[in-house]
């Protein structure tokens, strides 16, 4: 690869807590190398604000390997940036171009309200989790692994849709703010696998009801979230819960 | 204090078995009464929490991610073990055992060891259950693959990330017990000390990181979930925040460290590309099972990779390995990696670089799959293609992301790796029932020192860490609590709260006062510099002496010229990353204290004055088989208290893996 240096401005949200008024604050940055990360050119600007006595931005970010999924910058109109199934710790500097101009902001969602600059409150997602997004099963309960085979096809689909790291890009990039995908890729790795049939269905009708209660939107089939995704969480999941929520609706006995 | 590590009587596969029969039990009416905290959400705190939440305990759950579900285990790529025996290829509890006590260079405790091979087998059983989607063959069973030091294949993985889909099980049962109102969790909180009441961990001082307010906790009993220290490096493959601060507070109050100068250096990872870097990657250990090794032949060689003929081509771990090749253990591989590249034979621009090549096995596969019924057509590039898709299918997500970073296909061109800082073997001194020298003070997965001795294998992190979890804290804790049910909820009004809460607050005011001129990002580099340079991957007296001084130079520096911005009752990570950052300082002398004290090599711990005359590391039993466990005493003192390590079974060699 030909590396090369580069000058930036950048265009950043600040915002001191949840209850202050945000705005953008431009900054330069100068020879950043083609070959950094993203966050590498956030951590260079941030060393010259300390130097300079200023605030540094803050960011979430943790294991820069894109599969924590802290780190949640909406680049230039696109959550994690420009590049394709990819976070924003995985994007790289060679994407962008001498004289460039980069706008960041946080995740923009009423159910994930800013907490600080470029910090976002997600605990949404925890406590969808915890309205179902489990098996039941406790320490000690199981039997042998493989008294219990599974379709190949089954598990290699459930492990696609468990591969969603919870960063939330798919409400970022949704217009209704839809936490459609990341809810139904929980629901459907669930369902998909023989272990999690016996709460298929509360499982599926508690989650959704979570999901209402935390302010998100309703889905309309733009497939942001798919475009979007850095792991290439499919919107099938987002139709497989929809039908996982009917059958469930229909069975339930009230 | 005396070290006593408790290891119960008997055969060694029956103490485990004896000492559950034994083990004191706590009524369910009782359990309710008792509460305990977790600090730190990974493998290993997960799956505390959740297990005893399920057990009846009140749990309460501390990390410093925005959720849980972040903590860094999530990033462990290759696999975990488990002593199943399903490819029918001789695995067994015992092969488990024995690979690990020789992996680790006979110096960790071998009934801890053999405890965790025994347990081995439920934690798949328990993760399958949690929907955990392993790799599975097309007739519907668990697959395995091989990893370095072991001739078996047994480690069970879920592409390349396996770390992932077993944290998110555990972080999913923590969740339900959150919702049945077990677990009280606390996110975006750092835990900033420990309350001692009467000899014994009673609780601990939080930091909410939002608000920058501190918390009283009680607790009946305290476990430290709390990862490695590898970040002392600064360029390590942990998370940015990954820290030793829990752990470092715990010593300070009497916990034990122990063995703190072993750290892992994991030979596959993407080298250092400028001074930018602000962590390393790490490729999975699993890549070695298909590539192949090597260097030229002749020094300076600035050739292409693929102009290179293959007769030019040196696979130095075949050529010096021939018995386990590729699949040597970690520190034997990054040491070979080191030699080639300090005589001279490094690739790439900067030359601290090997390749690790896949264009063999891409050919091997492609064979395979061109001996298919309907395949039977393709042509050279046919099988070719055919063979890029197994690999793909086997460590896809691996290559896109080296092609992220580096922006070259492995596909095409062997990657290249060296290696890096990945885990450290070290930690706080346990015994058998993982407690630490402080009474009600446990520590579990990375965080305690038992199970690795001097270097871990492949694929065994993630078996540790659930073993700890799931497996051994639900029986040992019990025995401590059992003798506590009368012990009501101390009040957090209690003076040893109030003082240890004005100690945090002190200490924080402090490093907000020094109002000097340099970042705390430019200390942690400075002190990592130091650390690679002279208690890395190899390391003699002389360096260790001039590191020890350099560490205690800067860290008078670091407290009279630190530049702090912002306020302290608001998320200000300059503050949270200086109080982490001054704990590294004090435990980078530790670290290489221990290194000079252990005049030795010991698995990842290389020192120059002893090695073999191929350059292999040479172990020292008659003078050192002992776990060194160092008592803080003040600044820069502490005492080594030695648990003289027996082997009942696994009688030390010489490791050899020719």
């Amino acid at each position: 690869m030909e590396h090369y240096n580069m000058n930036l401005t950048l265009k950043v949200w600040k915002q001191k807590n949840s209850q202050s008024k945000g705005s953008f604050e431009t900054y330069k940055v100068n020879d950043i190398s083609s070959e950094m990360s993203f966050l590498e050119m956030f951590d260079v600007l941030n060393e010259q604000l300390v130097h300079d006595g200023k605030e540094p931005i803050a960011f979430d970010h943790d294991c820069r390997e894109g599969i924590c999924g802290a780190c949640s910058m909406y680049i230039d109109g696109q959550p994690h940036g420009p590049w394709q199934q990819n976070t924003t710790c995985q994007l790289h500097m060679r994407a962008f171009k001498d004289g460039d101009t980069i706008v960041v902001e946080p995740w923009r969602s009423s159910a994930f309200p800013v907490i600080k600059d470029l910090i976002v409150d997600r605990t949404a997602f925890d406590r969808i989790i915890q309205a179902g997004g489990y098996i039941s099963v406790n320490t000690g309960n199981a039997q042998d692994a493989n008294n219990l085979p599974i379709k190949k096809q089954d598990a290699d689909d459930a492990f696609s849709a468990a591969a969603c790291i919870g960063c939330g890009a798919c409400v970022a990039a949704c217009k209704n703010g839809s936490a459609m995908l990341f809810v139904s890729a929980k629901v459907s790795q669930l369902a998909l696998l023989p272990q999690g049939q016996p709460e298929r269905e509360t499982r599926v009708l508690n989650m959704v009801t979570q999901m209402d209660k935390e302010g998100f939107g309703n889905c309309t089939n733009t497939y942001a979230c798919e475009a979007e995704c850095p792991k290439g969480i499919s919107v099938a999941n987002i139709a497989r819960m929809n039908k996982e929520y009917l059958k469930a609706g229909l069975n339930t006995k009230e | 204090m005396a070290l006593d590590s408790k290891i119960p009587q008997g055969e060694m596969d029956k103490k485990w078995e004896d000492y559950k029969a034994h083990v004191k039990l706590v009524n369910p009416a009782n359990k309710r009464k008792l509460e305990v905290i977790v600090i730190g959400t990974g493998l290993a705190g997960a799956s505390a929490a959740a297990s005893l939440g399920e057990m009846g305990y009140k749990v309460k759950t501390f990390c410093f991610q925005d959720s849980p579900r972040r903590a860094h285990s999530i990033a462990a790529q290759g696999g975990i073990n488990a002593a199943k025996n399903y490819q029918n290829d001789g695995d067994s509890v015992f092969r488990l055992f024995y690979d690990t006590v020789k992996g680790g260079d006979y110096r960790s405790r071998e009934a801890n060891v053999h405890r965790l091979a025994e347990v081995s087998a439920a934690i798949i059983d328990q993760c399958v259950a949690q929907g955990v989607p392993f790799a599975r063959e097309y007739g519907g069973l668990l697959s395995n693959r091989s990893f370095g030091g072991v001739q078996v294949q047994r480690t069970f993985y879920a592409a390349g990330q396996t770390g992932q889909q077993l944290l998110l099980g555990a972080y999913s049962a923590l969740e339900r017990q959150v919702a049945l109102g077990n677990i009280t969790q606390y996110s975006r909180h750092e835990m900033l000390d420990i309350v001692m009441i009467d000899g014994k961990a009673r609780g601990i001082i939080a930091r909410n990181l939002i608000t920058g307010e501190l918390e009283r906790h009680f607790g009946h009993a305290v476990l430290l979930c709390s990862g490695g220290y590898g970040n002392v490096f600064y360029l390590s493959t942990n998370a940015m925040g990954s820290n030793v601060t829990a752990a470092w507070k715990a010593h300070k109050h009497g916990a034990y460290f122990g063995n703190p100068c072993f750290t892992q250096i994991h030979p596959t990872c993407i080298p250092v590309s400028g001074d930018h870097q602000s962590k390393l990657t790490l490729m999975s250990e699993s890549l070695r099972n298909d590539g192949r090794i090597w260097v030229p032949k002749v020094k300076d060689d600035n050739r292409k990779a693929k102009d290179i003929p293959e007769a030019e081509r040196d696979y130095y771990l075949e050529r010096r390995y021939p018995a386990f090749g590729n699949l040597v253990p970690r520190d034997v591989a990054s040491r070979a990696a080191k030699e080639r590249c300090d005589a001279g034979y490094g690739v790439g621009t900067t030359k601290m670089a090997v390749y690790l090549d896949f264009a063999s096995a891409i050919k091997r596969y492609g064979k395979i799959e061109a001996g298919k019924p309907g395949n039977e057509q393709a042509d050279e590039a046919g099988i070719i293609a055919l063979g890029k898709e197994v690999v793909k299918e086997k460590y896809g997500n691996l290559f896109e992301m080296y092609e992220k970073i580096t922006g070259e296909n492995p596909y095409e061109t062997p990657m290249r790796i060296y290696p890096a800082v990945h885990y450290t073997m070290g930690g706080l001194w346990v015994d058998y029932e993982l407690q630490t020298s402080v009474n009600g003070l446990y520590a579990l997965g990375e965080a305690n020192f038992s199970d690795h001795g001097a270097n871990r294998l492949g694929a065994s992190a993630l078996m540790q860490g659930l073993a700890d979890g799931y497996f051994v804290i639900p029986y040992t804790l019990g025995n401590y609590l059992a003798d506590d049910i009368r012990t009501e909820t101390i009040p957090t009004t209690h003076p040893a709260f109030e003082a240890s809460e004005k100690a945090v607050s002190d200490r924080i005011n402090k490093l907000m006062s020094i109002g000097g001129t340099q970042s705390v990002e430019s200390f942690h580099k400075r002190l990592g510099k130091i650390m690679w340079g002279k208690c890395g991957m190899a390391r003699n007296a002389q360096g260790l002496q001039e590191a020890i001084q350099e560490i205690q130079e800067l860290r008078k520096e670091f407290w009279s010229d630190l530049k702090i911005p912002g306020e302290i009752n608001e998320l200000n990570p300059e503050l949270d990353k200086a109080g982490r950052v001054a704990d590294f300082l004090e435990l980078g002398e530790l670290m290489c204290i221990d290194a000079l004290h252990r005049n030795e090599s010991c698995g990842g711990h290389f020192r120059e004055e002893s090695q073999t005359e191929e350059g292999e590391a040479k172990r020292d039993d008659s003078n050192f088989s002992f776990v060194s466990a160092w008592e803080y005493k003040g600044d820069s003192n502490w005492e080594l208290h030695k648990e003289a390590l027996e082997f009942e079974i696994v009688k030390p060699t010489q490791r050899s893996y020719k």
